[in-house]
């Protein structure tokens, strides 16, 4: 059975098409690149997926259940969860504290006002597991508002691998941080995702990441899917060649943000 | 709100909580009756404020409007003993308890599903309904003379105290501070367990970023709405709590500047603590009592101490002082 | 019939007040984001000032040759310096306040708000003053059975023109453009040269002089009394939620609808009518947040 599916989804803003028509289907395990020109709809994609957007028409099936219409939370518990490409997250609180409420969430805990959070043995050891995975754990007492920009891009993925979902977005989890953090963080964000099983699709401008970590590429121009297949596939394909070369310069596949 | 104590910090908080409730206790022994009488005052408000800042601190939603369930609790306590005949403070407290959540829950659902100044305008209109009704049916209420509830008719304890007879009004003043003080402390445990709580994260987590708490999987305005309810029980008992030590309620404490009041003591003791706003309360109580006894122009003092407190001291009394003895540690 | 037109006349006078009120509250709000708690304390002060000046000039020997005319023309006084008020809170206290979060706005017009109920109290004493002689020397009109004070259409005219003249001057003049440009986007108008800062201190002073200029009007016909302020605050509040914060259209159509509910109210549903009131404000908010006239 396919993870998750869309049928004829679409969203405009006005005349733009930011997602046209869209068939996507993923199955289980898949670790998949979204990738595209600026506004090719990768971004609206997910929000339209992750319940950020509401959609104009179409359906989405995650687990053979439609959740078109359903509650963002409602999709975080079903078992969607992203993260976000400009940093969203709970800056006054601690590095744990962020990643604790996520793991609360995720065990049904998080409604009870009669215990004290920090005596929960069971979400302390998980939520430093899941910062140790992200090479937090030095930073677990650090109010997020303080951590570096690599660190914080790390911390969002965290929070959303905390709630250890059956499907991940990451929206471009590596832009804004140096090329040296780049290959650091997309080890240890692939590492991680597919040690648990995880099925990604991550939004990435980098074509060598793209090429090196995914096992499927989709390509988006204009609301619309374009092309999809392999890495290999994908790289000896014209038409994506000139979309993206068309967008981005001669260098397209080895472009470095 | 950083990270979470550990056992050594437990236990400071936990002896410095028991000298501070002995100190308490012990206080009204050496102080004369009209002390004794003010702390209560301040004890009260402390209720309140600990309530209301539920909101404005953890969750982040500045209600105008909080009068409304301070005087919700106070009506409902008047309209108990006068009508229903009862003389039991416990059964007020439930009683009223159950009006306060009542309109809380009502005006909360409306109020939570918009934030910053449009709530703060939502909650202020709503607690002017309830005004402008206090106000205009004086049969019920007793219009701006308000309802006398005296204190002799009122029995603690389920009936173990009563107040007949001679030297009933010192029996009652400190009979009452300790009933006060317990409750006061009852409710302190209650709101720090409710913080430190799975849910008090949540609330902090809605307040820093409703989108990302939303993709954690909180359902954000239910979780306002129960907070809502929360702040406005704990105020609500406050004003439960206000009426027999006052003898008289009236619309003046439905009136929105009181809603201004309870912000000013969240604000003066820092609202961004979970102490500020207790002692806000208690040294405005003092503040205020003071300024209105040595000055006919209590008002532009009060006004000015809080012109002054938003220019230069923003995190308040309890925020200032842990600022400076953090800056004095650093320099040993 | 014939009290049914001395109801809408009456209608028409709260809603030349209030709307002169919620204008001055819905132009501040709308320019500098800034919620003004003490506005209603503002247009206490302008009526208090009015009625002074006028009562003052009533006093001396002068006021033989000033004739009604001139008492008329002594009223804006009031509003004049509740502008000059204005121009010194909006640089000294609100300016330090604009990059803080609106808590702090609210707190800071608060504290601003119990300052000047006192400052009235001691510059004008506990006493109502009037200046109601103006009202009584201008006699009143029949009309049908009945008479109505000639001074109330005074009124009604003076909000009908201020409204006109609020509108030509926002969307006609020179200085309106810059006003709404610098209220849609401060940076944008900074960067184009505009000096915000100048805009500021003046786009405040204008709304208070609004909020001086409605209690001025309303002192010949209602005494200023302590307090009137912070009880008209929250029914300016209403008419500026129910027509839109920062609309100057929204200002006007709310105090309408305010001032012919309240005087339906006081004429058939007396004890709710200030309930009915806040809870039609309410349903705005929950139904359209951004008032009738609003923009998100």
């Amino acid at each position: 059975m396919n993870l998750l599916e869309t049928v004829n989804l679409k969203r405009y803003f006005g005349d733009t098409r930011a997602v046209d028509d869209v068939n996507l289907t993923i199955a289980d395990g898949e670790f998949i690149s979204l990738v595209g020109p600026n506004g090719a709809g990768k971004t609206s994609l997910c929000n339209v997926v992750s319940g950020l957007l509401t959609s104009d028409s179409g359906k989405i099936i995650f687990k053979g259940h439609d959740v078109t219409h359903a509650a963002v939370t409602a999709r975080v518990r079903a078992g969607i969860a992203r993260s976000f490409q400009l940093v969203n997250l709970f800056d006054d609180l601690s590095a744990f504290d962020n990643v604790a409420l996520a793991v609360f969430s995720r065990e049904g805990k998080i409604r009870n006002m009669a215990a004290l959070a920090h005596l929960d043995h069971d979400v302390i050891v998980e939520a430093d597991n899941v910062l140790g995975q992200f090479g937090l754990a030095g930073k677990r007492n650090e109010t997020a508002r303080d951590l570096a920009q690599g660190e914080r891009k790390l911390l969002d993925v965290a929070l959303a691998y905390a709630l250890r979902p059956k499907l991940l977005f990451l929206d471009e989890p590596t832009s804004g941080v140096s090329t040296r953090d780049k290959g650091q963080i997309m080890d240890t964000i692939a590492s991680v995702v597919r040690g648990e099983g995880i099925t990604a699709v991550i939004i990435e401008h980098d074509m060598d990441v793209v090429f090196k970590y995914s096992n499927r590429i989709v390509v988006m121009h204009q609301g619309a899917i374009l092309a999809q297949g392999t890495p290999d596939a994908i790289r000896n394909n014209d038409q994506v060649a000139m979309i993206l070369l068309g967008s981005s310069g001669p260098d397209a596949f080895t472009r470095k943000d | 709100m950083g990270s979470p104590a550990t056992g050594a910090s437990t236990w400071r908080l936990l002896v410095v909580t028991v000298i501070i409730l002995t100190a308490l206790a012990v206080l009204p022994r050496f102080v004369e009756i009209y002390q004794t009488q003010l702390l209560t005052y301040g004890l009260v408000f402390a209720i309140a404020a600990l309530g209301f800042n539920l909101l404005l601190g953890y969750t982040g939603l500045l209600s105008f409007g909080h009068s409304a369930y301070f005087g919700a609790g106070a009506y409902a306590v008047a309209f108990i003993v006068r009508d229903l005949g009862v003389q039991s403070m416990e059964l007020c407290i439930l009683g009223g308890l159950a009006a306060t959540i009542l309109i809380a829950a009502l005006f909360g659902f409306v109020c939570v599903r918009h934030t910053r100044i449009f709530f703060g305008i939502l909650t202020l209109a709503l607690s002017q309904v309830l005004w402008s009704l206090a106000f205009k049916f004086f049969w019920v209420t007793g219009g701006t003379d308000g309802i006398r509830v005296a204190s002799a008719k009122l029995t603690l304890y389920g009936g173990l105290i009563n107040f007949a007879g001679p030297g009933a009004f010192q029996r009652f003043v400190y009979a009452y501070y300790y009933y006060v003080l317990a409750l006061f402390a009852v409710s302190t445990v209650i709101m720090w367990v409710i913080v430190h709580s799975p849910f008090g994260k949540a609330l902090q987590a809605i307040r820093d970023n409703e989108v990302r708490a939303r993709f954690v999987g909180i359902s954000v305005q239910r979780y306002r709405w129960i907070a809502f309810m929360i702040s406005g029980a704990f105020t609500g008992l406050a004003g439960i709590l206000w009426v027999p030590l006052n003898g008289l309620t009236t619309p003046d404490i439905l009136y929105w500047p009181f809603s201004g009041e309870i912000v000013f003591m969240s604000v003066l003791g820092g609202f961004r603590t979970f102490t500020g706003p207790i002692v806000g309360a208690v040294v405005f109580n003092y503040l205020k009592t003071y300024a209105v006894a040595s000055t006919e122009y209590w008002q532009l003092l009060l006004g000015l101490v809080l012109v002054i407190l938003v220019m230069a001291l923003p995190t308040g009394i309890v925020g200032t002082v842990a600022r400076m003895t953090s800056k004095l540690r650093g320099r040993i | 019939m014939t009290i049914f037109i001395i109801q809408i006349l009456n209608s028409f006078f709260y809603a030349a007040v209030l709307f002169l009120i919620a204008a001055g509250l819905s132009l501040i709000y709308g320019v500098m984001r800034i919620v003004n708690l003490a506005h209603g304390t503002l247009y206490a002060l302008g009526a208090y000032v009015s009625a002074w000046v006028v009562g003052s000039a009533l006093g001396h020997a002068v006021s033989g040759t000033l004739g009604l005319a001139g008492l008329l023309l002594l009223l804006p006084i009031g509003a004049v310096v509740v502008a000059a008020v204005g121009a010194v809170i909006e640089p000294t206290l609100l300016r330090p306040l604009y990059r803080r979060p609106e808590e702090y706005h609210l707190l800071v017009t608060f504290g601003l708000l119990m300052i000047m109920e006192d400052v009235i109290k001691f510059l004008f004493g506990p006493t109502p003053l009037t200046a109601g002689l103006i009202m009584d020397r201008m006699g009143s009109l029949p009309i049908g059975l009945l008479i109505y004070p000639t001074y109330n259409l005074v009124v009604i005219a003076t909000g009908f023109f201020a409204a006109i003249g609020l509108w030509w001057f926002i969307y006609r003049t020179r200085f309106g453009v810059i006003l709404r440009a610098t209220s849609q986007d401060r940076r944008m108008a900074s960067a184009l040269g505009i000096n915000v800062g100048r805009v500021y201190i003046q786009a405040f002073a204008i709304g208070c002089f609004m909020a001086g200029l409605g209690g001025a009007i309303v002192v010949p016909a209602q005494a200023a009394v302590l307090g009137i302020g912070i009880e008209v605050l929250v029914l300016a509040f209403v008419v500026v939620v129910v027509g839109g914060l920062g609309s100057l259209e929204g200002a006007l159509v709310g105090a309408l609808i305010v001032s012919f509910v309240r005087t339906a109210g006081i004429q058939f549903f007396p004890e709710i009518e200030l309930a009915v009131l806040y809870l039609i404000a309410t349903a705005v908010l929950l139904v359209r947040p951004t008032g009738l006239f609003g923009r998100a």
